[in-house]
């Protein structure tokens, strides 16, 4: 998986719970917070789509990695990758 | 002291016949009922009275995900009574405010959905939502409203069963009395068409209607009755104590003139015609009148065998063959039983009634139960008469809880 693709499959979760957002502007080296309408629950939201989707478990420790798109990509790109390898 | 009089200013509702008091009302008056064919997980298809309301008029897309059908419920009806009430809301103290809604139950269609949700993912439970608790919380319907509303008064629900539509408005006239308050959302919502559960409960009580068509299903005090067709909905209510609703020049729609709420302490579920009628009774002598005084009798009757046999014994008793000027009607012919709406929405059907003064009738009758032959029923067609000046709500809940709420013509 390309960080673009892991960034679109984030992206795609965040279309889902937050279906007032408009995505098309979303700078992916800005925190997600700072310019989406998303809070704490909203955060748990993402980690249980990764989860119910994709099968990507993401520990409390690391939430901060999912602060903004190019830091979601750089921490769960690997992990997709690490799945697909599995399969 | 004299308590304050307490008066109806505004009405936010929605039903399965109508999403507003002038929708409902037209199709009360040409006999519309709202009743259709829903999929029911586990069940299939069965009769239901679903809203269709537009949810997103006073919602985010996201508040309607993260939220409940109870709570979309109660912030459409709370906006539109607001609307329609005339108050500058941005003017209104939100710490004065409170947000009382009657709940026949809560939270067991958040839990049956997540159960379903786990059940995907091998019931693990990880997979359970974060918004559970939120969601199932007794309280979340009334939560609701005050996060969309921003009132920080105090906002939660009263849980009576069936008879909660009531206790939402006879709570909120306490609460103005005591001057907890100077402005109460008031009433009642349902979701419970969402959960199987209480489709299977019925059905295994013997107490869920079938029949082919769909608007023909709910018919109390016909002899082909055979039980309750689940609905959702919601009616909430602006009260006011008649000094501030005078202080605004608000359009009033009626005084709260008596109620009373009483208990069975007899069966988990079969009615007790005596202290229902020793209920009737007492909310009218709270109201100093007599039952001739009463012109609109407004029945529970959910059309089961027996609970409306035993209802109209309890109106037999109170209203007699001595009261000429009182009729009797129905609403869940025509929208099922609302649950904890029920009470609230079908006191809203009747309001017109001071201004038209015609009474709806009870439609789906074509045979009528001479075990329910009330004198006064107004049957199949809607009634002109000569004055409405009351109008009186039973409703009546599971484990035996009675309330009565009378409304009165607004005389200044």
């Amino acid at each position: 998986m390309t960080k673009d693709e892991c960034k679109k499959v984030v992206l795609d979760i965040i279309a889902d719970i937050a279906p007032d957002e408009d995505l098309g502007n979303v700078k992916p080296e800005v925190r997600l917070r700072d310019q989406l309408q998303l809070d704490s629950m909203d955060f748990l939201d993402i980690v249980m789509e990764l989860r119910k989707r994709h099968g990507i478990e993401v520990p409390e420790k690391d939430y901060p990695q999912l602060a903004s798109l190019d830091s979601c990509a750089e921490y769960l790109t690997p992990k997709f990758d690490a799945l697909a390898g599995k399969s | 002291m004299k308590p304050s009089r307490i008066v109806i200013t505004g009405v936010g509702l929605t039903a399965p016949n109508g999403s507003s008091l002038a929708e409902f009302r037209a199709n009360l008056l040409a006999g519309v009922a709202g009743i259709e064919r829903k999929e029911i997980r586990y069940m299939g298809s069965q009769l239901a009275g679903v809203c269709h309301f537009d949810a997103l008029k006073h919602q985010k897309k996201k508040e309607v995900r993260v939220g409940t059908r109870a709570g979309s419920i109660a912030i459409y009806c709370a906006r539109e009574a607001l609307a329609d009430s005339g108050l500058n809301w941005d003017a209104v103290a939100k710490d004065r405010v409170g947000i009382y809604i009657g709940c026949t139950e809560h939270g067991n269609v958040e839990t049956e959905n997540e159960i379903y949700n786990i059940s995907k993912f091998n019931y693990d439970t990880k997979f359970w939502s974060h918004y559970h608790n939120p969601r199932t919380v007794a309280n979340n319907p009334a939560g609701e409203a005050s996060l969309n509303l921003g009132v920080t008064g105090p906002a939660y629900t009263i849980g009576a069963a069936c008879a909660a539509g009531n206790m939402g408005l006879v709570h909120a006239a306490q609460m103005l009395r005591l001057g907890e308050v100077d402005l109460a959302l008031c009433g009642g919502v349902s979701e419970s068409i969402h959960t199987f559960g209480i489709f299977a409960g019925f059905k295994s009580q013997n107490a869920l209607a079938t029949h082919d068509d769909p608007l023909k299903a709910s018919r109390p005090f016909d002899k082909a009755r055979n039980g309750i067709v689940i609905s959702e909905g919601g009616a909430l209510y602006t009260l006011e104590r008649w000094d501030d609703a005078r202080a605004r020049g608000a359009k009033i729609y009626g005084e709260i003139a008596g109620y009373h709420v009483n208990s069975d302490a007899s069966d988990y579920v079969l009615p007790n015609p005596t202290r229902q009628a020793e209920c009737v009774h007492a909310a009218i002598r709270r109201a100093g009148l007599t039952p001739s005084d009463i012109h609109i009798v407004n029945t529970h009757a959910t059309a089961t065998t027996l609970g409306d046999i035993q209802e109209c014994e309890a109106i037999r008793a109170v209203f007699g063959e001595g009261c000429p000027d009182t009729h009797i009607n129905n609403t869940k012919s025509y929208i099922g039983h609302c649950m904890g709406a029920a009470g609230a929405l079908e006191l809203a059907g009747n309001l017109p009634s001071f201004d038209d003064l015609v009474v709806h009738p009870t439609i789906n009758v074509d045979d009528l139960d001479p075990l329910c032959a009330l004198p006064g029923l107004v049957l199949n067609h809607p009634r002109k008469v000569a004055k409405v000046d009351t109008i009186l709500n039973n409703s009546f809940g599971m484990l035996g809880i009675n309330s009565t709420l009378i409304v009165k013509r607004f005389v200044p």
